[in-house]
């Protein structure tokens, strides 16, 4: 929650042939916001309006309570690292940093001095001089990042930050990407399609769909009660909506012909429940016994993860299990093949719609 | 296949085998090399070497050299001056009428040059639209003046100045631009310390062209500024007028001119502008 | 296969011979004949009306002329351009011709020209001698030295003890007379015709030196031309008495 009065208070109108963007922002200091969300949703063109690089046909931009909505990107008190970190080709990595300084009218020598000093920090000290091209990509991120704080911003924008990065490098520029995010004393919106990225970095996450904000709240508790079959996905977990009459929820499908999942505790009303794949146990016969929730279902695809395997099911609902390589032998299991699918109604969690 | 390696099998290295390059494409091309050299040629073989150190040292052809010199060097200046942030509005700015303007802008470039210098008279000759009221205040009229050939040689030579920084500055990255905002910079700030240096190369190709078509005008430079030694006459008016007294003294100015255009084109064309 | 190879390579080759110009010019297809005739920018306004009557007197026959000034023609034709006939508003620019490709029927003289001070209408600088043109601030245009009309300038300002500076020399007469009617000039001296030509527009004054320097124009049939009775038929139309009263109305002086 944020502490005091809030760094970023924002409401984001964007209307466009075919693309509308209506969402509302607010972020503490120190804290850091995920927009998260697919390609499309309108993260970019989010960033690009706080940024002041778009603008808004409607509602407003507040910087430390200062309307800064009229204002043009260069007036506005905000540091941006883009995806492809843009940094000046034609200028040395300490002449990239101290660009912003200088443009806020610092005297040449003094914005060397700090760039050299923020360079340091991230222990890009030896880089001082070269060109940009001549770094790796990590570094470049560090440097892209150091020119945004140059301009002691209040207000941090990260588009993809890690996305132009391979595998290997983005684990570890993200914890350190983390460690100076912690350090900084204004507000961050960090936007971003990967949702390990988000639960790293982010104190709170906002799943943008189709410029509309679907879900908003702590990293762990959206993966644990996704909203929507998108976040659901992004964290893998079967996701169903239904209506809920005590432990029995009935899930939207034909008419006579509705799935019902059975869960722990009673519930009324409009629901989400969900499962995770691992919940799952397949079998060719019905089972007897405890379990509530089977469902003959037919086999659609098999991936194998490792040495893991994801099952995905159609039929009455669309499920998808995680069983391991022996069982998947044992079953002899191809597509087209009717199974039974059955979870403990205890694995299944139930909350409001 | 085993590769051979006898003697006789080795091909020299650097020379292409016929069947590559194709028949259709070879003839016509060196056809056009033969047509654009061939009369560079003609001037080399037909040059007086025996008087030409006399000739190069003559009045006639310094004045007319040195008048050529400082008149295109000085429309190039002035091309750049206005012809940048002419382009640069062009490229960078949306406003109504903004397709018209880019087209008027290039007329310069298909008008024959005497049209231009006939246009040129009528609005700032001394009975001119314009130049009527410059003359009635100042007495002073651009038309056989040094500066009426630097105003003829900008009305032909801008625009190449123009289409090629438009064409390199819609070419860059506008998100650097983006990116220089984000950082505080005026937009004035992001022309002068992001725009200009990434575009500087187009820039200077644009005004080597632009230098080469200012120092070859003829037709607006002579009916604009009209034809006196050492105040108007460049080296193009000298050439035209001396073929008809003594060809050798054409030739020779001829040959100065191509010099000097070769030198510079090859000073400056092949390093800035990227070429291998 | 290998046939094919050779078309395209033939095609360019075949096409390039079709566009090489045979030597001289062909006459032109279908029996229209061309007569071209190269003459001094001052003969434009007669020698353009005598070439329609000249084609209405021969019937598929039509007159191409090349005017400009005297010495640009002699050039060219020196360096072997295709005329049939020459005329030149001097001698010296007929003898650079008959010297280089050589000159049949003529030279024969066939006009005279003298020279008078051309001023834009309302002689704004207020003109009245030839000294008056090396006064300051008057804004001059001469011939260059090399044409006909240079010549005899430099002629009638030596004998009038005057030192004249233009602001520019042109290449041809046409071209200084151009200057006054456009008002750029204060001044120029141009031939009689030249200012009998441009009517109201320009305003002739006369003075006592041009009988210094009177212009002889000669004509002559260019050895080698293609159309060697044309051009003797033109030149005799020009020496007629047709063609004396054409010159004479326009303010030529007859030999």
């Amino acid at each position: 929650m944020t502490s005091g009065k809030a760094v970023l208070d924002a409401h984001l109108v964007v209307r466009r042939p075919g693309f509308g963007l209506d969402v509302r922002l607010r972020v503490g200091p120190g804290r850091v916001l995920a927009l998260l969300g697919p390609n499309g949703a309108g993260k970019s063109t989010a960033l690009r309006a706080l940024a002041g690089l778009l603008p808004l046909s409607g509602g407003h931009v507040l910087v430390d309570g200062v309307d800064v909505t009229a204002e043009p990107a260069e007036r506005r008190p905000v540091g941006v690292v883009f995806q492809d970190y843009l940094l000046f080709p034609h200028l040395s990595v300490v002449e990239n940093v101290a660009f912003g300084p200088r443009c806020q009218g610092m005297p040449a020598r003094r914005a060397r001095r700090l760039a050299l000093d923020l360079l340091a920090e991230m222990g890009l000290d030896g880089c001082a001089a070269a060109r940009p091209r001549r770094l790796s990509g990590g570094q470049q991120q560090r440097v892209a990042l150091a020119r945004a704080l140059a301009v002691r911003p209040r207000l941090l924008l990260l588009d993809e930050p890690l996305a132009a990065l391979d595998a290997h490098t983005r684990v570890s520029v993200r914890a350190q990407l983390r460690r100076r995010l912690a350090a900084f004393a204004g507000a961050t919106v960090l936007v971003t399609h990967d949702p390990l990225e988000a639960m790293v970095l982010a104190d709170r996450v906002l799943v943008l769909e189709d410029g509309a904000a679907v879900q908003e709240g702590a990293p762990a508790e959206v993966a644990r009660r996704p909203r929507t079959g998108y976040v659901a996905r992004l964290v893998g977990v079967n996701l169903y909506r239904g209506r809920a009459a005590g432990t029995r929820v009935r899930l939207a499908g034909p008419p006579g012909a509705e799935a019902v999942l059975t869960v722990a505790e009673p519930r009324e009303g409009e629901v989400f429940a969900a499962f995770p794949p691992r919940a799952v146990a397949l079998y060719r016969d019905r089972p007897g016994g405890s379990p509530r929730n089977a469902w003959p279902l037919t086999v659609d695809g098999v991936e194998h993860f490792g040495d893991q395997v994801r099952v995905h099911l159609t039929g009455a609902l669309e499920v998808s299990a995680d069983i391991t390589a022996a069982a998947l032998a044992e079953l002899a299991l191809s597509p087209g093949l009717r199974v039974w699918a059955v979870v403990k109604a205890t694995e299944v969690e139930c909350y409001p719609a | 296949m085993p590769v051979s390696t006898s003697p006789e099998r080795e091909r020299r290295p650097g020379r292409p085998s016929a069947g590559r390059v194709p028949w259709p494409l070879l003839l016509p091309a060196l056809l056009g090399l033969g047509f654009l050299v061939l009369p560079l040629v003609g001037l080399l073989v037909r040059a007086p070497w025996p008087t030409l150190g006399r000739r190069l040292l003559s009045a006639e052809v310094r004045d007319a050299l040195v008048l050529s010199l400082t008149t295109a060097t000085a429309a190039t200046a002035v091309s750049l001056l206005l012809g940048v942030p002419l382009a640069w509005l062009l490229a960078r700015t949306r406003f109504p009428g903004r397709r018209v303007v880019r087209a008027l802008v290039t007329v310069p470039l298909v008008l024959p040059p005497v049209v231009g210098g006939v246009a040129l008279l009528l609005v700032l000759g001394r009975n001119g639209l314009l130049g009527r009221y410059l003359y009635e205040w100042t007495g002073y009229s651009l038309p056989f003046t040094t500066a009426g050939v630097v105003v003829a040689q900008v009305f032909v030579a801008m625009p190449f100045l123009v289409v090629g920084v438009e064409g390199a500055l819609r070419g860059t990255d506008r998100r650097y631009e983006e990116a220089a905002a984000t950082l505080g910079a005026s937009r004035w700030t992001v022309f002068r310390r992001v725009t200009l240096p990434m575009v500087a190369p187009g820039v200077l190709a644009g005004a080597v062209l632009c230098w080469s078509r200012a120092l070859g005008e003829f037709g607006a430079t002579i009916m604009f500024a009209g034809n006196f030694p050492g105040r108007t006459q460049t080296v193009p008016l000298a050439v035209y007028l001396a073929m008809q007294r003594s060809p050798e003294a054409a030739i020779v100015l001829s040959l100065v001119l191509l010099a000097v255009s070769v030198l510079v084109l090859v000073l400056l064309r092949d390093r800035w502008t990227g070429a291998p | 296969m290998r046939l094919s190879r050779l078309v395209a390579p033939l095609c360019v080759a075949v096409a390039a011979c079709a566009c090489a110009p045979g030597g001289g010019g062909p006459p032109a297809a279908g029996g229209e004949r061309t007569l071209t005739v190269f003459a001094a920018a001052s003969l434009t306004e007669v020698f353009g009306e005598l070439g329609a009557r000249f084609e209405a007197e021969h019937p598929g026959t039509a007159v191409e002329f090349s005017f400009a000034g005297s010495s640009a023609l002699a050039a060219q034709l020196a360096q072997g351009a295709p005329a049939d006939v020459f005329a030149a508003a001097d001698t010296a620019s007929m003898d650079l011709v008959a010297d280089a490709v050589g000159v049949s029927r003529g030279p024969v003289v066939f006009a005279r020209n003298t020279l008078r001070i051309a001023v834009p209408e309302g002689n704004p600088a207020g003109i009245d001698s030839l000294g008056d043109l090396a006064a300051d601030g008057v804004d001059v245009a001469l011939c260059a030295a090399q044409v006909p009309c240079g010549a005899a300038s430099r002629a009638v300002l030596d004998a009038a003890g005057a030192e004249v500076e233009p602001v520019s020399w042109e290449e041809d007469v046409k071209a200084a007379l151009a200057r006054v009617r456009l008002g750029e000039v204060d001044a120029a001296l141009v031939y009689r015709t030249d200012v009998a030509a441009a009517g109201g527009a320009v305003r002739g004054l006369d003075f006592p030196e041009a009988a210094q320097a009177v212009n002889d124009y000669p004509i002559a049939v260019v050895d080698g031309a293609s159309e060697a009775d044309l051009a003797e038929a033109w030149i005799t139309l020009v020496t007629s008495p047709e063609g004396e009263k054409v010159l004479d109305d326009a303010g030529f002086d007859l030999p």
